[in-house]
């Protein structure tokens, strides 16, 4: 029997979450609410020094002036800031050495999503630093880092152990003041990644770091923090998954990349976080700010991969101050359901011979609505700066919608900048095509979704791509062939 | 008193002056309370974002100027399209100058505004169609509260134009600044055709801010050409509001020419009402000096197998700024769209800028949408091709920006009006190529 679009849109729509289930661990949670003597103690909590204080009471001091931002094409209940817990720890402490001594519960967790410990060490060789309700469980590959002088660890080990380098380098990216959620995340941070990559290094494995939202009713505020030192590189992947909870669920991490003179990041995304029911009930506010800043030289590569959430907010920048330097944006959105999207990236030309590149791929299935938002700002003295944009979005059905928010603005004569953006659907004539040749139409829409987000999906780590392929394969019910 | 307070105190003694019994009375009432919450648009809304109207509203702007009547027609032959045979709707300073103009009332109605309000014999036409498609927005609003004089035309079912319709604003600098605000309305019956040419220009250097509101409706099967020729005077402001309402299979297209001028706003907007309708949004924008234009265009699909096409082009020099911000909005009900937006930019100076934002919103799924923006210089290889002929640089510039225009310029049915958009462009650039492109 023939599988037609319509079916295949029915399954769309009645296709549940299946990584929805909830690890059962004793956690150490804070009472619900934020004010002051929150913000002391998640930071006594963390034994962190007095500067360290300082700065998050500052930055709650900021937040409380500010408004949640409206502008955003997504509709939601606003969280009720003051009824989140804004701590979660496993309880089990200290921190285990090897992988026997990690709560067996927590480690079939991982198995059910397929990223097991051991067979991520023998299969990929990816260095895990995981992340389960904001406090790093197990750090693994520590030693073969330690020997290039690389440091990956937690940031509130980062805190203790590294502190010249974290108070230089934090907040620089993204001020404290710099938008609503990320105020927020600046006072309470619980937990997050802290890389730092030495003068001319070449990072030998992909770092990794799973983050997992685990306890009900939890924010889970992230903060990374990557150092590229002059000439060295990076490659390094963030992927999450989250249990089905019924409450809405917030996520304000933030994200800062620094790339001296020369250096290269790369940084990839895989985001699943729970996206909601087919009701549109539940699903995880993700309100991210991400951005980078590359010196001279250097080149900072965002790639990523939204599946997940009800609501997702986020827009992975680069601040090209250097000159010569590279931004680039490669990104699949994928949105079903009652899922929003409104997401895209900020490419700001500062230094001479800068280039970037953005490619977006939206793909909106159900009642689902699926925004790209892109800033491309060539500034006065950004001499031969080059922009090449391209956001293709693909509709399933008519109940979701696509759309294209690009802001271009060029005060440079020498600026080169090209957009373009298109909006179909999947072509008729391709899946004849490919029944003709005895391709059914399951297997085709799964082909030409496939090719369609093949550009984006090339630049991920091989690892992740697999991991990409099967996150796209469950939204969009057996379409990868 | 600043220029909002002006306009509130004065819109009573200008409501006095007019005939209360009419109905558009309460129109314009409720109209000037909306403007007395809104005020004036800032940067802080999202589709004023890259214009500022600040430089603008500190004039102390007159709003009811005085007749003035030694204007002849020597003095404004230059700023009409004179080669060819037009009806002519002609105001000075914002009051209609019947001695410059050709109205007419057989075979279809090219008239005033404040005729076509008063007169009985037009009141279902007033009653259907006048503000109905312009939306609450602050300065629509004004206009409609201070709406009195504009152009009127109507063209009835399966009639075609035997000639182009001009309507041509004029001020003399009699007042040192001087606001003005036309209201026109065209409608267009079934199967029935016209071409409107539209000019505001300023005699001297005094300012002028120009807040204009145009309503157009094109029924079944009709088809309509709009022509905007804005080459003002550095003194003079222009904020434009154009709003095309079409049925099924009509086709409306609406040029806009950006030569000159301080600051000029053209809000445009089609709204689709029916199957296989077409609509052209095309503009060439050629600025210099602290010159200032914002294109901002809507297009909404409601309905499904239409089509539309937007291409706008701009060339910037000097500390000249262009914006374009343009939104196809496509429902869910309007499949099988076809829309095209494009958006051009050459810049020429380092301290020249453009912003951009091509939108597109869309809830159909089998259409086809496409936008593309891009911002360059012109090709140096190009260039040398051309210099490596004995073509010399100016020249070869002026070729190459012609070429670019070119495009939007081949959609103009009115070849006089070609003639003097190339003219003005070549004009513009200071080259002489001794043939007509």
């Amino acid at each position: 029997m023939a599988y037609t679009e319509e079916e295949l849109e029915k399954d769309l729509q009645t296709k549940e979450y299946e990584y929805g289930f909830y690890t059962d661990i004793e956690s150490d949670t804070f009472p619900v609410g934020l004010n002051e003597d929150i913000v002391r103690a998640i930071s006594k909590k963390k034994e962190e020094p007095e500067w360290m204080t300082e700065w998050r009471l500052d930055a709650f001091k900021t937040w409380k002036t500010m408004q949640e931002p409206k502008w955003a094409n997504v509709h939601y209940q606003k969280p009720d800031y003051q009824n989140i817990s804004y701590y979660s720890a496993p309880n089990k402490k200290p921190k285990y050495e090897s992988l026997d001594e990690v709560d067996p519960e927590l480690l079939d967790t991982f198995k059910k999503l397929g990223i097991s410990l051991d067979e991520q060490k023998k299969l990929a060789g990816v260095a895990m630093d995981v992340v389960v309700d904001s406090v790093s469980v197990a750090t693994s590959f520590k030693s073969t880092l330690a020997e290039k002088g690389i440091i990956f660890c937690s940031i509130s080990e980062a805190i203790q152990k590294h502190p010249e380098l974290v108070k230089k380098y934090i907040g620089s990216v993204v001020p404290k003041s710099d938008n609503f959620f990320a105020a927020l995340n600046s006072a309470v941070f619980s937990d997050g990644s802290f890389c730092y990559i030495p003068k001319g290094v070449r990072c030998p494995m992909e770092l990794s770091t799973y983050f997992r939202i685990n306890q009900a009713g939890t924010g889970q505020f992230e903060r990374t923090l990557l150092v590229a030192d002059k000439d060295s590189y990076v490659s390094y992947l963030e992927g999450c998954t989250a249990p089905m909870r019924d409450e809405n669920q917030l996520h304000a991490a933030v994200v800062e990349l620094i790339a001296l003179d020369g250096a290269e990041i790369k940084y990839s995304t895989v985001q699943n976080w729970f996206p909601g029911d087919k009701e549109g009930k539940g699903g995880v506010y993700n309100f991210v700010t991400k951005r980078g800043i590359c010196e001279k030289n250097a080149k900072i590569s965002w790639t990523q991969v939204e599946t997940g959430s009800a609501v997702t907010w986020k827009y992975p920048s680069c601040i090209l101050k250097g000159d010569n330097s590279t931004g680039e944006f490669y990104s699949i959105a994928l949105t079903n359901h009652f899922q929003q999207a409104d997401t895209g990236t900020k490419m700001i030309h500062l230094g001479k011979n800068t280039k970037s590149t953005i490619i977006s791929k939206g793909i909106s299935a159900g009642k689902s609505q699926n925004s790209y938002r892109g800033l491309v700002q060539i500034n006065s003295r950004a001499d031969n700066a080059r922009n090449f944009s391209q956001c293709d979005s693909l509709l399933m059905g008519n109940k979701c919608g696509a759309h294209t928010f690009p802001y271009i603005e060029a005060k440079n004569k020498t600026a080169q900048v090209e957009h373009e953006a298109t909006t179909s659907k999947i072509g008729e004539d391709q899946i004849f095509y490919c029944n003709q040749r005895g391709i059914d139409e399951e297997k085709a829409i799964a082909l030409i979704v496939n090719g369609f987000s093949k550009e984006v999906l090339n630049k991920l780590p091989m690892e992740f791509a697999v991991e990409a392929q099967k996150l796209l394969e469950i939204s969009l019910e057996g379409s990868v062939g | 008193m600043d220029l909002k307070e002006k306009l509130i105190s004065s819109f009573f003694a200008f409501e006095e002056q007019i005939d209360l019994e009419n109905d558009i009375h309460q129109l314009r009432n409720n109209a000037i309370k909306f403007f007395e919450n809104k005020g004036f648009p800032t940067k802080k809304e999202e589709a004023w974002k890259y214009t500022s109207l600040k430089s603008i509203l500190k004039d102390d702007y007159s709003i009811f100027p005085k007749k003035e009547e030694t204007i002849e027609y020597r003095d404004i032959k230059k700023y009409c399209i004179h080669e060819i045979d037009t009806y002519q709707i002609v105001f000075v300073d914002g009051i209609y100058a019947s001695h410059l103009s050709n109205t007419t009332h057989d075979k279809f109605d090219a008239c005033l505004m404040s005729s076509a309000l008063n007169n009985p014999k037009y009141k279902s036409i007033i009653d259907t169609y006048f503000n109905k498609i312009a939306p609450e927005e602050s300065l629509t609003a004004l206009n409609t509260a201070f709406s009195k004089e504009g152009a009127f035309i109507r063209v009835p079912k399966s009639v075609a134009a035997e000639k182009p319709v001009q309507i041509l604003h004029f001020s003399t600098g009699n007042e040192s600044a001087l606001m003005l605000q036309p209201r026109n309305l065209i409608v267009v019956e079934e199967n029935a055709q016209i071409q409107v040419i539209e000019r505001h220009q300023s005699l001297t250097a005094n300012a002028v801010l120009t807040n204009s509101v145009t309503e157009i409706f094109v029924e079944k099967n009709a088809m309509m050409d709009y022509y905007k020729i804005q080459n003002d005077k550095i003194s003079s402001s222009l904020i434009d509001h154009t709003h095309v309402k079409q049925e099924s299979n009509s086709h409306c297209s609406v040029h806009t020419f950006s030569l000159g001028g301080k600051l000029t706003r053209n809000n445009l907007n089609f709204y689709q009402h029916g199957e296989h309708i077409n609509s052209v949004l095309n503009g060439v924008t050629i600025l210099e000096g602290k010159q200032h234009v914002d294109h901002n265009t809507l297009v909404h699909h409601t309905q499904p197998n239409c089509e539309s096409h937007q291409d706008y082009k701009g060339v910037f020099s000097d500390r000249s700024t262009g914006v374009f911000n343009g939104k196809v909005l496509v429902d869910k009900i309007a499949q099988k769209t076809d829309a095209f937006q494009s958006n051009n930019n050459i810049l020429l100076d380092d301290k020249a800028s453009i912003n951009s934002k091509p939108q597109l919103e869309i809830f159909a799924d089998d259409v086809k949408c496409s936008h593309g923006c891009t911002i360059g210089q012109l090709d140096q290889e190009a260039l040398y091709y051309l210099r490596s002929r004995g073509i010399p640089l100016k020249e070869a510039k002026a070729l190459m920006m012609f070429a670019f225009a070119n495009k939007v310029l081949t959609g103009v049915k009115i070849p006089e009006i070609k003639n003097r958009i190339t003219k003005q462009i070549a004009l513009k650039i200071g080259v002489h190529l001794g043939f007509d492109l």
